[in-house]
């Protein structure tokens, strides 16, 4: 186990920005610390590095409580958001800072530093000071000088936030790459679901300083824990239903709910992909009109406007669109192939159920 | 707003606004009548000092200043800054890591503990030191006892020129260790080095302009301070005159040219302030216009 | 004065104790002194020696002086900030790297040039002789030298306002339809005037504690031209210790008020600022 974090809060002033967290990051994983701003992220990945002290809880890093361990000799590797290169070194003295203080012998040190920009395409900026670098250029030689001194983990706080949405791209790739080449720990933080989902092996998913759930991409998408996951990742249609006589009604839109007493209020929710459409209204259960289709390169975004005003969000590829003939204000009728109940408090996962 | 004076970059670059196009007699009458304000109150009194240094020939200047009394008041001066100067930097520098790089209750209060001495007049200054190591104040009998003499000697001037000069070096300092944050640091950190080193090699180099501008302002004023050691120097000539205090005695003694000679090198010193901070000011706007320039262009091609 | 907050950085409690003790020893203690020892007094001694006619006539010399004088920089102050800030012409550089001089310049030098310049038969004391008014050894003597010694702090305070003005302010009100003298009434004055007042204030502050440029220029006759850091200088040298502590203790109470008022002045300024 690389990381390992029991039970972890932290106060800032009275006020909780971390509370009660548990998760492990395995050897060679690749995992990313997933939520909205201020969700108490960053302040989990400063904790680990020894930036900021928990105010309850144990952090392990290779087995190895370093709760009272000072940052610089937990031996991690941390890429600042703003990259937080030394202005007045250069690029090549920013990447052998870590190994002077390591005391490695000038040979080594000229052969780690080679191998890094190499590695990390600097090579040509050795002599260039930070200033005179692009945000790409500057994130890559942050990461290089992190991982210079071999760090048993890499910790990268929104290690894409601060470049433009092309360069994202690239980078995003390139750290994926790198990642399998190197198989060092790492652990970055995002706001962005499509990144995280995109390069992560594992996802954490936080929100207001509480981890809401942890797994593989695939499997948080697919089965989020509660209504937060849901819509945070990736887009969901969610409801509030009554049951009545075993059926959760929200507007026209009716759900089996076997066993719930009358009165019960659900919530329901369902993901664009799961709506099925045609374009004949007698087709399916529900009609509707279909009011925009947007078009967002291989699939279309449609908003279906139910008579009694409910607006339901499906999603079905373009060929689809074309081969069921379906047009923009046209009548069409739906149904729901699957959706999920959530429970009041979130706090029991939700069983997804098929509706035949 | 300083009250030092600030290290000023111009809006380069922005063209003439609305102001400014307008009718060129406006503009001509606003130019002609700062213009002249400034010719009376800053070059005037510039050029005079020079003319009058030199009125009587170079000669007359080299005499007045091997004069032994003004040989010792500058040796005397020299060694006021010499004890001065590193004196603030240490504890600019410690200031300005506590105030700038960390956070705690009551920092505006220390802020203005440290401005105090601008906003004291000289000569209370120096009173307050005679109030506490005068013949007459409260350590007085003691050091009496003891034979340390303060006042009218070397340490009450040293004390009261530190006093007037505690503010400079910290208050250059502080709002540049603000302003650059936490996180070189915590990268240094990050990496294994220690506190010490950290301060060595990250945060001393990413303040060091400023760092040095804070010392020659310091310098100066060590230098050209008037009022506050004035009080405690008690104008022993070639023991406890300082250079400023030379040019008030020689003025009183009628011997203007003497008097402008001492001054002219303290102009001088002043002028050197000012070509140093118009130095620094080419440099910040050099390298601000250089990062203009590199950083949106994106990949930029090595060697280039 | 705790740390409120985990910080991996180290080296607060060595170097926060380091400026505590420094401020407190260099600063503090000395000031304390003079206060404790100004107890000594009896109120009715105190109220005598620090309104006795002397130091009267001294105290209206130097506030009179100084508000004169930093109203001086106030109007011209802002003007030649306004024109090296606005305007592009020759000599321009030269004429702002100069503000600072009154500055950097020692105080006895800036008094014995003002002394020189302005006496019967100095460059400027010629001219005005002629004209009939006197400078050099009258009251306004002391003003002349205190607007010399405030100016830097005025224009340096207003410049970088002017600079960072919001020109499309201007520019909209212009589209308004508004003149360029209504345009600077309505839209520029009141940006400027918080900055203006805080230049004041500091021009202010400065002059009511000068004293090397002054008792050059001043010719020093008491109940004339005799400012009140001169009467401290002088009753001391009488070794009257109560005289000069009472004189000095009305200075440090205007100079913390003066002081409070800045602060809140730059805290007002600084909200039209972006």
């Amino acid at each position: 186990m690389s990381i390992e974090l029991h039970q972890v809060s932290k106060e800032f002033g009275g006020v909780a920005a971390v509370r009660g967290v548990s998760f492990r990051v395995n050897d060679g994983e690749l995992v990313a610390l997933l939520g909205p701003s201020g969700g108490g992220k960053t302040t989990v990945l400063r904790m680990i590095a020894g930036l900021e002290a928990p105010t309850a809880g144990d952090i392990y890093i290779r087995g190895q409580r370093v709760n009272d361990l000072s940052v610089q000799k937990r031996n991690i590797g941390f890429v600042f958001q703003n990259y937080a290169l030394f202005g007045s070194m250069t690029v090549l003295k920013n990447i052998a800072f870590g190994l002077k203080i390591k005391r490695w012998g000038r040979r080594r040190r000229a052969e780690r530093v080679a191998e890094l920009l190499e590695l990390l395409d600097l090579c040509g900026l050795e002599n260039r000071y930070p200033h005179q670098l692009s945000g790409g250029q500057r994130q890559r030689v942050a990461i290089a000088r992190a991982l210079a001194p071999q760090p048993s983990v890499l910790l990268l706080d929104e290690p894409f936030g601060a470049v433009d949405a092309k360069i994202r791209q690239e980078l995003r790739e390139w750290l994926v790459r790198l990642h399998s080449q190197l198989n060092v720990t790492t652990l970055f933080v995002t706001h962005d679901q499509e990144e995280a989902m995109e390069v992560a092996h594992r996802i954490i998913i936080f929100s207001t300083g509480r981890l809401e759930q942890m797994g593989p991409p695939r499997e948080v998408y697919d089965q989020p824990a509660n209504e937060f996951v849901a819509r945070f990742i990736g887009v969901m249609n969610v409801f509030e239903s009554e049951v009545r006589g075993g059926v959760a009604r929200a507007g026209e839109l009716e759900f089996p709910a076997p066993g719930r007493p009358d009165g019960d209020r659900l919530r329901l929710g369902f993901r664009p992909y799961a709506v099925q459409i045609s374009a004949d209204p007698a087709a399916y259960r529900y009609p509707a009109i279909l009011r925009h289709a947007f078009f967002l390169g291989v699939v279309m975004r449609l908003e279906l406007e139910m008579p009694s005003g409910l607006a339901v969000r499906a999603r079905i590829t373009k060929e689809e669109y074309t081969q069921l003939g379906l047009a923009e204000d046209a009548p069409v009728s739906f149904q729901i192939r699957q959706f999920r109940v959530f429970s009041r408090d979130d706090a029991a996962p939700a069983a997804e159920t098929a509706v035949s | 707003m300083s009250r030092t004076i600030p290290i000023h970059l111009d809006s380069a670059g922005r063209g003439p606004g609305p102001a400014a196009a307008g009718s060129p007699a406006v503009r001509r009458m606003l130019i002609g009548l700062a213009l002249g304000f400034a010719a009376v109150f800053l070059v005037l009194p510039l050029a005079n000092v020079l003319v009058k240094a030199l009125g009587k020939g170079v000669s007359y200047y080299q005499t007045t200043l091997s004069d032994p009394d003004m040989r010792a008041a500058i040796r005397l001066t020299l060694a006021v800054a010499v004890i001065t100067v590193p004196l603030n930097l240490v504890f600019g520098l410690a200031a300005a890591w506590a105030i700038g790089k960390h956070s705690f209750r009551g920092k505006s209060l220390l802020i203005t503990l440290i401005d105090l001495p601008f906003s004291v007049s000289p000569v209370v200054a120096g009173l307050v030191l005679v109030v506490l190591f005068g013949a007459q104040g409260y350590l007085g009998p003691w050091l009496d006892r003891h034979d340390i003499r303060i006042i009218f000697n070397l340490p009450g001037i040293v004390m009261a020129t530190v006093f007037v000069t505690v503010p400079f070096i910290a208050r250059e300092l502080i709002p540049l260790m603000q302003a650059s944050g936490n996180e070189q640091e915590e990268a240094a950190l990050t990496l294994g080095a220690s506190g010490w080193r950290t301060f060595w090699h990250v945060t001393l180099p990413s303040v060091r302009w400023g760092l040095l501008y804070g010392v020659i302002l310091c310098n100066a004023r060590a230098m050209g301070e008037f009022g506050a050691v004035s009080v405690v120097s008690g104008h022993i000539a070639g023991l406890t005159d300082t250079l400023p205090l030379q040019v008030e005695k020689l003025y009183h003694e009628y011997n203007q040219t003497g008097a402008f000679a001492a001054a002219s090198l303290l102009a001088m010193l002043a002028l050197v302030t000012l070509g140093f901070k118009a130095l620094l000011e080419w440099r910040i706007r050099r390298r601000y216009e250089r990062g203009q320039r590199a950083a949106p262009s994106g990949r930029m091609e090595a060697g280039a | 004065m705790p740390a409120t907050r985990f910080n991996p950085l180290p080296g607060f409690g060595l170097t926060m104790g380091y400026t505590l003790v420094y401020v407190g020893v260099i600063v503090v203690l000395p000031l304390a002194a003079l206060l404790v020892r100004t107890l000594d007094l009896t109120p009715a001694d105190f109220w005598r020696l620090a309104t006795d006619p002397r130091a009267m006539a001294s105290y209206r010399l130097t506030f009179g002086a100084s508000l004169a004088a930093a109203g001086v920089n106030a109007l011209f102050g802002t003007l030649l900030a306004w024109v090296l800030a606005r305007y592009r012409f020759p000599g321009r550089g030269l004429v702002d790297a100069l503000v600072d001089f009154p500055f950097a310049l020692p105080t006895a030098v800036a008094g014995l040039t003002l002394a020189d310049l302005f006496a019967a038969e100095g460059w400027l004391g010629r001219g005005l002789a002629m004209a009939g008014i006197q400078v050099a050894f009258t009251p306004l003597g002391v003003m002349v030298a205190l607007t010399f010694v405030g100016l830097p702090f005025v224009v340096r305070t207003l410049q970088p306002v002017i600079e960072g003005f919001d020109r499309e302010l201007e520019e909209a009100a212009a589209t308004l339809g508004a003149g360029r003298w209504r345009t600077f009434r309505s839209v520029v004055a009141p940006t400027l005037l918080p900055a203006v007042l805080t230049g004041f204030a500091l021009a202010l502050a400065r002059a009511i504690g000068e004293y090397g440029s002054v008792i050059f220029i001043a010719g020093n006759k008491p109940f004339v031209s005799e400012i009140a850091p001169l009467l401290i200088v002088i009753r001391l040298e009488e070794y009257d210790y109560a005289g000069a502590m009472a004189l000095a203790v009305v200075l440090l109470a205007i100079s913390f008020l003066l002081l409070i008022t800045i602060n809140l002045l730059e805290r007002w300024s600084s909200r039209f600022r972006r």
